[in-house]
């Protein structure tokens, strides 16, 4: 035994950008194992046990961090929620003695969301522990877009060649971002649907289409990826109107038929039914937002297995 | 033989394929023999060295009895009792056992018997999975040197070894030849 040979090349998760080919593959590959221990009765392997998991989140979040909570809890490991508001930092720790102080209280895995791009870099630099971002500003969210890949993968057997859609608010949007590196990495035909005020100039690759119109955007797509819409942007002047918005770039019945017809529909949650999708669409059997839900644990529960394989490596 | 300065590495064939049908054809009577057919009986192989031979055995008894047997696969890399000691964590492979086992008779099915680890963390595996009403062990190689007090039920060969040496079981579905092969010192 002993035939193992693939491993992470870093202790940690801080953007899809640094992570290669084979090493996102290995995390899907083995979210497959780990999925399993998800359909059990008993939804607990012993594997990480006396490990010590920190949530420390910066921004609120319910659904990010109760996946990594479970994810962390069905490997048998001890989980912390530090739910910043509250704490030191509005005492005025600086963000590095608030994280070494955690890691001094022995956690081996540091779970970081921020407002701050960047974030979880400056953590990693100086923490042994692994840092795992969950989000840092409008920069990256590495395990969202490892799991739309997964669920992906899950109902087409494959991401290469596939044409995917990702539609509304690129600018702000670290989902957007993650996924475009990771899919591109995996050999998809990524294209960017949505306004133009919210979809920068420069920032990509030429050959990722951009397009203005969902009714040209979306012909003969496989996914439809789409964003949430922060009510912020609208007040800030990024588009006018939630009617408007929806008028132009909502997904609805008619919009998703110009995709393939076995295309399928992912949102990364919480929708605003009635904005960027319409309920027929979001409960229909072409969505799969409650596979990313459930995948996502898997997903990360693949996560904390490899840092920890990744730790011990030396 | 192969040298590499003044360390020789020996490999002797231990089983042909002949010898490994033989072998193979005889557990699955046994298994018959002691369970009194094949009601309420599953098979599940131990990755990756026990799921080609479950398959093996479930065909056999198949020919043998002329009634399915259900065969599935554990992966019990999460539940090793020595991750924290490893440079590398073990790849996770497929877990498919897509039928109840809780009240049933688990043969579990591995390619080598060594230390008698890996057959505890598949046992955990199975009692989160299920409350067998028996389990039974069948390997085809038993090599000795047990670390832990387990034995098998059904053993196709057993062969003393020293701790050094290794004993690999191909299946022609993979290697392309059936053999087991011993290498060592």
């Amino acid at each position: 035994m002993g035939e193992t040979g693939r491993q992470l090349r870093s202790k940690d998760i801080v953007g899809i950008k640094d992570l290669s080919r084979e090493e996102i593959e290995l995390i899907l590959d083995t979210a497959v194992g780990f999925k399993d221990v998800l359909r059990r009765d008993i939804k607990k392997v012993p594997t990480l046990r006396g490990k010590t998991v920190v949530n420390l989140f910066f921004e609120p979040s319910t659904r990010t961090r109760t996946s990594f909570e479970l994810a962390a809890k069905r490997l048998s490991t001890d989980v912390i929620n530090f739910s910043v508001s509250a704490s030191s930092v509005v005492k005025g720790e600086s963000l590095i003695d608030t994280a070494t102080a955690i890691q001094a209280l022995g956690a081996d895995v540091v779970i970081i969301r921020h407002s701050s791009s960047g974030v979880p870099h400056l953590l990693a630099d100086h923490l042994n522990a692994s840092v795992i971002n969950a989000g840092d500003g409008i920069n990256e969210h590495p395990t969202q877009a490892l799991l739309d890949a997964f669920t992906i993968m899950e109902r087409f057997g494959g991401i290469s060649g596939l044409s995917i859609a990702i539609v509304g608010d690129i600018l702000h949007s670290r989902v957007a971002k993650s996924n475009i590196y990771c899919l591109r990495t995996l050999g998809a035909d990524v294209r960017l649907i949505g306004p133009p005020t919210l979809i920068p100039e420069g920032l990509f690759d030429p050959d990722i289409e951009v397009f203005h119109s969902m009714e040209e955007g979306l012909g003969d797509v496989d996914v439809v990826m789409m964003l949430r819409i922060q009510m912020e942007r609208q007040d800030t002047g990024f588009f006018p109107t939630t009617d408007e918005y929806f008028r132009l770039w909502g997904l609805t019945r008619e919009r998703l038929a110009l995709a393939r017809p076995d295309a399928v529909v992912m949102h990364p949650g919480p929708m605003n039914r009635g904005i960027e999708i319409v309920s027929d669409v979001a409960d229909s059997p072409q969505s799969v937002i409650l596979d990313q839900v459930t995948n996502g644990i898997a997903v990360r529960m693949a996560v904390l297995y490899l840092l920890s394989g990744a730790r011990s490596g030396g | 033989m192969q040298g590499e300065g003044s360390f020789y590495v020996m490999t002797k064939e231990l089983l042909d394929s002949t010898d490994m049908e033989r072998t193979i054809t005889r557990m699955a009577h046994e298994i018959l023999e002691k369970n009194r057919g094949v009601e309420g009986l599953c098979l599940v192989g131990i990755q990756r060295g026990g799921v080609h031979l479950s398959k093996r055995l479930a065909e056999r008894i198949k020919s043998i009895e002329g009634r399915d047997v259900p065969v599935g696969m554990l992966d019990i890399a999460l539940y090793r009792d020595d991750l924290n000691i490893r440079k590398e964590y073990p790849a996770v492979r497929k877990t498919d056992i897509p039928f109840e086992i809780t009240g049933k008779v688990v043969v579990l099915v591995d390619d080598v018997l060594f230390t008698g680890r890996s057959i505890r963390a598949a046992m955990d595996a199975l009692m989160d999975i299920g409350r067998p009403a028996r389990i039974e062990l069948a390997v085809l190689i038993d090599r000795g040197h047990r670390e832990l007090p387990v034995r098998a039920d059904f053993v196709g060969k057993s062969v003393p070894t020293s701790v050094g040496e290794t004993v690999n079981v191909e299946f022609s579905e993979e290697a392309g030849v059936d053999r087991v092969v011993l290498t060592g010192k």
